[in-house]
């Protein structure tokens, strides 16, 4: 069985048609690129995978670890394992990193029927997690995101999704907004995070992320449509051409 | 939004959720209802006053026939029928306990119930290095026990109910009492100064730093019953108290009228820091019953470098009508005002400070934080006045509105009047609404709705919350989560 299964998939937008009959499946440890123009629909499907409100379905079923993933609410969702790394992580004033990620993930343990954190405990856990990533704990006593720069957004972002352990990791756009050397950094995080049952799906406009998180799967996405499947080498292609073939075929 | 039925379903839902709603079913003894001169020299009489205590209450009760019901508050309630209710009830057997033995026990369950710890043993047997807090009870129209008397007099600290006080020491009674709210005050510090039963007392001596917590725990139970409790706290040259009211009320489907007074003097280099949790039963969702919550708390800081900050966290009553004040009358002196309001479902607040500047280089610092969800209006109104002596004079204010739906309302009215050119006064204000985007992200990391606001709001509030002391800042943050449960859809 696939970790997820999207068949057909179609979604709005405030009634505009974005996402158009997508098919798509990830396996356990596979890690898949969706590359694409901008407007293709990439953000969009992130979104709809994950159950924000506004993003309509309107034809087509997702099946996530066999479960029909759109009868979920978006916090359920969380919880039984689809993680999404935001291209713009939110700020939120007032609250500290470590007691937002406190909350999080014993939000999730508690859903799994285990025993949630106490603050002691967390911090030891949490330490662990962030020191690959070089997250300090003055970092995790800062508001959430609040006057962080690009790079310790992205980097809070992979430390929350090592500390949730996603069972589907969706990561859009990690890429923009990071220099060569933060790119790294979040990469290596991910790459960490491999498993042979945690499924990848990066989606990213640019080839660049995928040299260091190398993909088993390219997919183009144009007009809310998968038009081109292949290996890693077909992300060089794209870097090559450009998405313009496809932006005409699919017109 | 997909989620709006639920949501409507859960602010259904939320009048049944104040969890201090129960009644304590225990014998009362009522003064008979209405007011009128005998029930003034009854209330006094009970309470074993001497003449000068009652003759300042008459004095209050005829002045206060001659005034008129103020009207230029925003939230408007229908008339209050002053003499449809009782001015004094007192559980019978809880009358003048010697100690914590004679106290019904029905009472002591119900200060279990409400967390408030009256046994010092208990506290005491508990984790070394635990906070020790002192508690003053007052249920209804009597205080039922203060704790930790004995440890706080060898200090010569006075800490006991205001009945006793008029008592037992009548010269620091006689000597501050509306002195700093005088009983012509306004409407309701007026009919309190009449009818007030109870409240606490607290007197640090000089150069003393009162070494723990002073709580008082208000209790409303009885029914159509108003609480008149008067506070005065004097804190003498270069002493320091922290102190702590909370409050409690039944569910009822009748309104409570809450009319209290709380006065405050600081002399020189002293502090006094005074916090308040209120959470006096807030009405159903339609509006139906709950705590007229309309209070006159003022502070004197009558001495050089002296100071006195407020922090209120006021998340219950059907209308919150205050302004906790500041007097800035001694050189130097210092006034604080750090206020976090929540309104949900039909709830009103028009709550705010006054700080004003008289002695020179005063300082005074506001910050407000409103959270308005359902169909609640609140409103900020405060009052920033430099008068001509207060020369270096600064102030600065913050006020931040955050609002949870489409269907509150918030408002911000800042008064600022400044007679020194040398004063600095400063004003901010937002308004926001809590994002989607952050809402989302919240509920993408696998936080339940309540949990996702509560989280958000809390962070809001920080800067007030973080004020608090520390035993009570945690209560206060699981407060704010339960005062917004289902607000968001």
């Amino acid at each position: 069985m696939a970790l997820l299964e999207i068949r057909n998939l179609h979604a709005t937008v405030d009634d505009k048609p974005i996402i158009n009959g997508l098919d798509l499946t990830i396996g356990g440890g596979e890690v898949h690129a969706i590359m694409g123009p901008n407007g293709s629909g990439k953000s969009t499907l992130s979104y709809v995978l994950s159950g924000r409100a506004g993003y309509e379905v309107t034809e087509g079923e997702v099946l996530f670890d066999g479960k029909n993933l759109l009868e979920m609410e978006a916090d359920e969702r969380a919880r039984e394992g689809v993680f999404l790394a935001f291209q713009y992580p939110v700020e939120i004033p007032g609250v500290t990193g470590i007691t937002f990620l406190r909350t999080a993930v014993n939000a999730v343990r508690q859903h799994h029927g285990e025993a949630p954190f106490d603050a002691m405990d967390f911090v030891k856990f949490v330490r662990e997690k962030a020191a690959g990533l070089n997250v300090s704990d003055d970092m995790l006593k800062r508001a959430v995101n609040t006057g962080f720069s690009g790079g310790e957004k992205k980097r809070m972002e992979i430390l929350q999704m090592a500390a949730l352990d996603p069972k589907l990791a969706i990561l859009d756009e990690t890429d923009s907004g990071l220099d060569i050397d933060a790119l790294k950094v979040v990469a290596d995080g991910v790459n960490a995070m491999r498993t042979k049952e945690r499924g990848l799906l990066v989606i990213t406009h640019y080839q660049r992320l995928l040299d260091y998180i190398v993909p088993d799967h390219v997919h183009v996405l144009a007009k809310g449509r998968i038009v081109k499947s292949g290996g890693k080498e077909l992300a060089l292609e794209l870097e090559e051409s450009g998405y313009a073939e496809f932006l005409e075929d699919a017109a | 939004m997909a989620a709006d039925a639920e949501a409507v379903e859960q602010v259904k839902s939320i009048g049944e959720q104040y969890k201090y709603g129960f009644v304590t079913d225990i014998e009362i003894e009522f003064a008979p209802k209405g007011l009128n001169e005998d029930i003034v020299r009854l209330i006094s009489e009970k309470k074993e006053e001497p003449e000068w205590m009652l003759e300042w209450r008459l004095k209050a009760y005829r002045h206060w026939l001659t005034m008129e019901e103020p009207k230029w508050q925003k939230p408007q309630y229908p008339a209050i029928d002053y003499q449809d209710s009782y001015y004094y009830a007192a559980p019978k057997s809880g009358d003048k306990p010697k100690s914590l033995d004679e106290v019904d026990p029905k009472l002591l369950e119900t200060y279990e119930k409400l967390g408030i710890p009256l046994r010092e043993q208990e506290v005491l047997a508990g984790v070394e290095g635990a906070p020790m807090v002192a508690v003053d009870a007052v249920f209804d129209s009597v205080s039922v026990a203060t704790t930790y008397k004995k440890k706080l007099e060898e200090q010569g600290i006075i800490f006991c109910s205001i009945s006793e006080a008029v008592r037992e020491h009548p010269e620091l009674v006689k000597q501050y009492l509306g002195s700093v709210v005088p009983y012509s005050d306004n409407y309701f510090a007026t009919l309190n100064s009449a009818v007030f039963t109870d409240g606490s007392f607290v007197y640090i001596p000089k150069g003393t730093r009162c070494p723990m917590e002073l709580s008082t725990y208000f209790r409303i139970n009885a029914e159509n019953t108003g609480q008149f409790e008067r506070t005065l706290i004097i804190a003498d040259e270069g002493s320091y108290v922290s102190y702590l009211e909370g409050c409690t009320a039944p569910q009822r489907d009748e309104n409570q009228l809450h009319a209290a007074v709380v006065e405050l003097v600081t002399l020189d280099d002293a502090e006094i820091k005074y916090s308040t949790v209120q959470n006096w039963y807030p009405g159903d969702e339609n509006g139906k019953g709950g705590i007229y919550n309309f209070v006159t708390k003022r502070a004197a800081c009558r001495g050089k470098n002296s100071k006195v900050s407020w922090t209120q966290v006021e998340t219950g009553s059907a209308i919150t009508w205050k302004y906790p004040s500041c007097i800035l009358q001694g050189d130097n002196s210092v006034g604080e005002f750090y206020s976090v309001a929540i309104t949900n479902n039909a709830q009103l607040a028009d709550t705010g400070t006054k700080m004003i500047h008289i002695g020179k280089n005063t300082r005074s610092r506001i910050i407000s934080k409103g959270i308005s969800a359902g169909n609640a209006d609140q409103t900020y109104r405060g009052l920033v006045r430099i008068q001509r002596g207060a020369s270096g004079a600064r102030n600065y204010t913050q006020c931040d509105s955050l609002l949870i739906g489409d269907k509150c309302g918030a408002h911000t009215v800042p008064y600022i009047e400044s007679q020194n050119p040398s004063a600095q006064v400063e004003h901010e204000a937002t308004t926001s609404s809590i994002g989607d985007d952050q809402l989302f992200y919240c509920l993408q990391r696998g936080m339940d709705e309540e949990e996702a606001v509560a989280l958000i709001v809390n962070g809001f509030c920080k800067e007030v919350l973080q004020t608090l002391p520390m035993e009570f800042a945690v209560e206060a943050q699981k407060l704010v989560g339960i005062s917004l449960e289902g607000s968001v859809g």
